[in-house]
């Protein structure tokens, strides 16, 4: 073979752009008509639990972003040295092991976070998200696409329960990212003017109720129907 | 090859070692800035009991430091009131969880003692640790009495794993509120501690040894009793002494 037709033959093959459409939608995916909560009913446990106020949530959002993709990332690139008989236990190895350094860097650096989340910052490993992409995704995906599964993915789980969140935060404490927005409006308004804040809405009831209406309004929209 | 038992087995070995190794590195890269993060908390804490929460948010860590160590001094005692000078670590340094562990007559106990700016002998007021059992996990907290021994300056509580919006309900504001300006001795000298009572919603202004009840958590309200009540007869010795020298003092 002579140099020409090397150079040609990588020719042939340019490599894909970083942000292709096949790649665009892997991350866009997931964020409406894939929605990991929403469409496939995944890690609602944690979307109940966190989603009291904002601040924690989208330290948890945050936390789920990096370990989703960082896992994804690192079993594709492992795949395939994977012995398959013992995968699920390296997957956990992995995923468990991030975890413990996102709640290893929330203590020394935001410990009231880490007070507040510590429970739940664990539990991401058997957030089914998680072990669902590895398995669906990474075990036969290249890394980088792997990456933006992950993301795709862990971004979809987060507006959700940020949205969520919000309305919980606003109805039920009155707040917003901490700031007492009810009491603005009192001021705003005078003091014969108050807003009564919802106790349901603290409480995991509430976020069923939000989770439901967000669901709701989504289906209608895209008219998605289970089969 | 690659699905042979050998295979599996060094992969696995290796798979630990290489996980391990990066575990445990970050704790020890990260190691002494959570202790001085836990350090601060605990600072936070016992400041709480003296001042608001939102004045301690306020601040930055490094004015709670500051803020600390100008306002608060610190002695260990023993069951019998009397301080420990042998071979202690600083107030600071006592675990008191690990101490609960132990017989209440082999505990150390720390005392902070909350005084004026730049001026120890001005006491405002003693702020006593506790400790005990929640319904799911431990409790923890800081009772703060003023110098008549008797009167409940403020209280910070915290836990471990109470249920969100019942039995942790005692981390919040209002409820650590109800105890400020409660008595813990009765006329009689006796040690009755305060209550905080089954149910919720009634008026407990008129009794100074009772407090309103948390709703859906009586379990860990008692546990809070308990515990109040279990520390208070530790420092009894301690409060009393306290009491006695201020009976000399005002002769």
């Amino acid at each position: 073979m002579s140099a020409e037709t090397l150079e040609k033959a990588i020719e042939k093959k340019p490599a894909e752009a970083l942000f292709s459409k096949r790649r665009r939608k892997l991350v866009a995916d997931p964020l409406i008509d894939d929605n990991p909560i929403t469409i496939q009913v995944l890690g609602i446990c944690s979307a109940l639990a966190v989603t009291t106020q904002m601040k924690p949530t989208l330290v948890m959002a945050i936390s789920v972003i990096f370990v989703v993709a960082m896992s994804n990332f690192v079993i594709s690139v492992m795949r395939n040295t994977i012995p398959a008989r013992v995968r699920i236990i390296v997957q956990l190895a992995v995923v468990a092991t991030l975890v413990t350094l996102v709640s290893e860097v929330l203590k020394a650096f935001a410990y009231d976070m880490y007070k507040e989340l510590s429970v739940f910052i664990g539990l991401i490993i058997t957030n089914c998200i998680v072990m669902g992409r590895l398995e669906a995704f990474a075990m036969g995906n290249k890394p980088y696409d792997s990456l933006l599964d992950g993301l795709g993915s862990a971004l979809g789980y987060s507006w959700i329960i940020l949205t969520v969140a919000f309305f919980r935060e606003l109805f039920g404490s009155g707040s917003v990212f901490g700031i007492p927005v009810y009491n603005y409006v009192s001021s705003i308004f005078g003091p014969d003017f108050s807003l009564a804040t919802n106790g349901l809405m603290v409480s995991p009831i509430g976020a069923f109720i939000i989770l439901g209406l967000i669901v709701w309004v989504q289906r209608t929209k895209t008219g998605y129907v289970e089969h | 090859m690659q699905q042979s038992n050998t295979y599996i087995i060094v992969f696995s070995g290796v798979l630990t070692i290489v996980l391990g190794l990066l575990l445990s590195g970050t704790s020890q890269v990260l190691g002494p800035m959570q202790q001085e993060a836990i350090a601060l908390d605990k600072k936070k804490q016992i400041l709480g009991a003296v001042i608001s929460a939102e004045e301690i948010d306020a601040m930055t860590p490094l004015q709670v430091n500051e803020f600390y160590s100008k306002r608060i001094a610190s002695t260990v005692v023993d069951i019998n009131g009397k301080e420990i000078s042998s071979g202690v670590v600083t107030a600071e340094k006592v675990e008191v969880a690990k101490f609960f562990k132990k017989p209440a007559a082999d505990r150390q106990y720390p005392v902070y003692v909350f005084h004026a700016e730049g001026n120890p002998e001005a006491v405002e007021s003693y702020i006593f640790p506790l400790y005990g059992a929640g319904l799911w996990d431990a409790i923890w907290g800081y009772l703060a009495l003023e110098t008549d021994m008797n009167t409940i300056g403020g209280i910070t509580l915290a836990h471990a794993g109470e249920t969100p919006g019942l039995g942790a309900r005692i981390t919040e504001g209002g409820v650590q509120q109800r105890y400020v300006g409660k008595k813990v001795f009765d006329e009689s000298g006796q040690l009755v501690a305060v209550r905080m009572m089954k149910g919720e919603g009634k008026d407990y202004s008129g009794d100074v040894h009772k407090v309103d009840g948390l709703s859906g958590a009586t379990i860990t309200a008692n546990g809070v009793n308990n515990m109040l009540k279990a520390y208070l007869s530790h420092y009894e010795a301690f409060i009393k002494g306290k009491l006695s020298n201020q009976a000399v003092a005002g002769l």
